[in-house]
């Protein structure tokens, strides 16, 4: 990671800690985030990846150490931040259009009403037209499909123009063709609009080959590195404290063994369908 | 009697000029109701609010037939019981469940109270049934500006926070995200309907909010999902209803409730008409464009293969 080294990281954690009653979650966590980078957030449900998005949006308080985001501490409701939560469908009786979620992200928070309608309407447009969703501006949510609605979650996330990009499981139930087209929108806006992404999901392999950095949470432990220096069967092992196996395949990575399966891996099931082309 | 005499009580119109003049202002405090309810009722979908105006309305009665009771001003009683309903509910039910199993608690409390109050007040019975199913001859020039001004109030309060109270209750979770103050408008917007459903009691009674706050936007959202039309086709939707239900209850003895909430579930099944011709037809609004799709779905399979 030559590139930004100068600058600010646009994220900075100082031994940070976090926990819930007597259970730490993570502490004593050192990380810089810098522009450009695509960091993947890893690690079984309850690890904290969830929580550690939360940290960075302002929502939720550090129990220890420091966070800054572009230099600044966190504030809630940065125009700095995008955020995608994870896929949830839309109810189908949902009162808005596709251009009515995206035009919530872009003044949404204003207060009032929209007297800017021209403006708003433009930028809209051309948010649509970014993410791929012209052909449906006009539907209303409820009748899209979880991929379209995720697309649009994009769009609404990249209103600000962010410079921190935040993704909680957004590929979560979408089918593998939704996946690439969404996580392929995240890494243009990584790579062509130079937005430091944290993306966090419980699988790395429809990212793989965008990841930069993982951080991988487990047992209140944790590893930062590259995907080749944190996935493998050592430092998993080391981290969940029991064997476990890391296979490489055709450039994807399967987990075999992790002590909670039925909490986790996903991957056994999904990577024989991957490896199938 | 026979039929026709029950549609001469129904539909009565002999000397129609000369009330007409002496219920002016009835008309324009039922047209401030219905643009007041319409634009209320748009958030109450949004909101998934139906069962909490209902909750809301029966304290509400209870607080008016209290001030019937002592001889204080009814306005004031209504208002009292349905903010204090309003208020608990923001503040107590965060989640839909618990909101709803505290509307079922406090609802046949409220109107029991009601009741009790009722059952001891001395005066007209009319004054009574009023109550509940809403009455048209009383609106004097006071009361139509007491009426109005506090509308008018509630609408600027209503557009100051329009946008992120619309974030806040169709996409939560992203509105928390960006920084809007989900709970705080929740609260905001309970006391802004908690005032409009005590508005909404002096015409339409306590049993029957729902038809001015409720059904006019239902049947908006049943034709368009366009937030813009939905406010313009609620709030024209309601107008119609109160107005209309005014005007064909003159010439009878008969509430003027039936009229309004006939009117207004005709509006909605109408729209629902409309809706459902529209989603078999498959009209959405959706840009079909034939090769595109052929070609994403050859991509599809080659990915999925």
């Amino acid at each position: 990671m030559d590139r930004g080294i100068f600058l600010t990281p646009v994220v900075s954690l100082r031994g940070a800690g976090l926990q819930f009653g007597q259970r730490a979650l993570w502490k004593g966590l050192d990380v810089d985030i810098q522009a450009g980078e695509f960091f993947a957030v890893l690690g079984p449900n309850g690890s904290g990846k969830t929580s550690f998005l939360k940290v960075l949006l302002g929502l939720q308080q550090l129990h220890s150490g420091t966070v800054t985001v572009a230099g600044q501490a966190v504030e809630r409701g940065s125009r700095k931040i995008g955020y995608i939560p994870q896929q949830k469908s839309f109810a189908p009786d949902t009162p808005l259009r596709a251009r009515d979620l995206v035009a919530l992200g872009v003044d949404g928070h204003r207060w009032g009403l929209r007297i800017k309608t021209k403006t708003v309407n433009e930028r809209v447009d051309a948010l649509l037209d970014l993410v791929g969703a012209s052909d449906y501006a006009r539907v209303p949510l409820g009748q899209l499909s979880g991929g379209e609605q995720q697309r649009l979650r994009v769009a609404q996330a990249l209103a600000t123009e962010p410079e921190l990009l935040l993704c909680d499981e957004p590929l979560l139930s979408l089918d593998l063709h939704h996946q690439q087209a969404v996580s392929a929108l995240i890494n243009q806006q990584c790579r062509q609009r130079n937005s430091a992404v944290v993306f966090v999901t419980h699988e790395i392999n429809p990212v793989i080959d965008y990841v930069d950095r993982v951080l991988y949470l487990a047992g209140g432990r944790f590893r930062v590195g590259t995907p080749d220096e944190v996935m493998t069967t050592e430092v998993l092992s080391e981290l969940y404290n029991s064997r476990v196996e890391v296979i490489r395949a055709n450039g994807r990575i399967v987990v075999v063994g992790l002590p909670d399966a039925t909490t986790h891996y996903h991957d056994d099931a999904h990577a024989g369908v991957e490896e199938g082309h | 009697m026979d039929l026709g005499s029950i549609l001469h009580s129904i539909f009565n119109f002999e000397n129609y000029g000369e009330l007409l003049a002496l219920v002016q202002n009835s008309i324009w405090a039922g047209a401030v109701l219905g643009l007041l309810g319409g634009l209320v009722g748009t958030f109450v979908m949004k909101r998934d609010l139906a069962f909490a105006v209902h909750g809301i309305s029966e304290l509400s009665f209870a607080g008016a037939s209290f001030a019937l009771l002592i001889g204080s001003d009814i306005i004031f009683g209504s208002l009292a019981g349905s903010v204090a309903a309003a208020l608990l509910l923001g503040i107590m039910g965060g989640r839909a469940r618990d909101k709803n199993s505290i509307i079922g608690v406090i609802m046949p409390f409220g109107l029991g109270l009601g009741i009790l109050f009722l059952a001891l007040y001395q005066g007209r019975a009319a004054n009574k049934f009023g109550l509940l199913t809403g009455q048209i001859v009383s609106v004097d020039t006071v009361q139509l500006q007491v009426l109005a001004g506090t509308a008018v109030v509630v609408m600027l309060a209503l557009a100051a926070i329009w946008r992120p109270l619309s974030f806040a209750s169709v996409d939560p979770e992203m509105a928390e995200a960006r920084g809007v103050p989900v709970r705080g408008l929740a609260i905001a917007f309970m006391v802004l309907l908690g005032v409009s459903v005590a508005l909404s009691i002096q015409i339409v009674g306590a049993l029957l909010v729902l038809a001015l706050l409720i059904t006019p936007a239902a049947a908006a959202l049943r034709v368009t999902t366009s937030p813009r039309l939905v406010v313009v086709l609620s709030v024209l939707f309601a107008v119609t209803a109160t107005v209309g239900g005014i005007l064909l209850a003159l010439g009878s003895r008969i509430p003027i409730s039936p009229y309004v909430t006939t009117l207004s579930f005709l509006i909605y099944v109408v729209c629902r008409i409309i809706g459902s011709v529209r989603a078999k037809r498959g009209i959405n609004g959706r840009i079909v464009r034939p090769h595109v799709a052929v070609g994403e779905a050859v991509e599809g399979q080659t990915v999925a293969g």
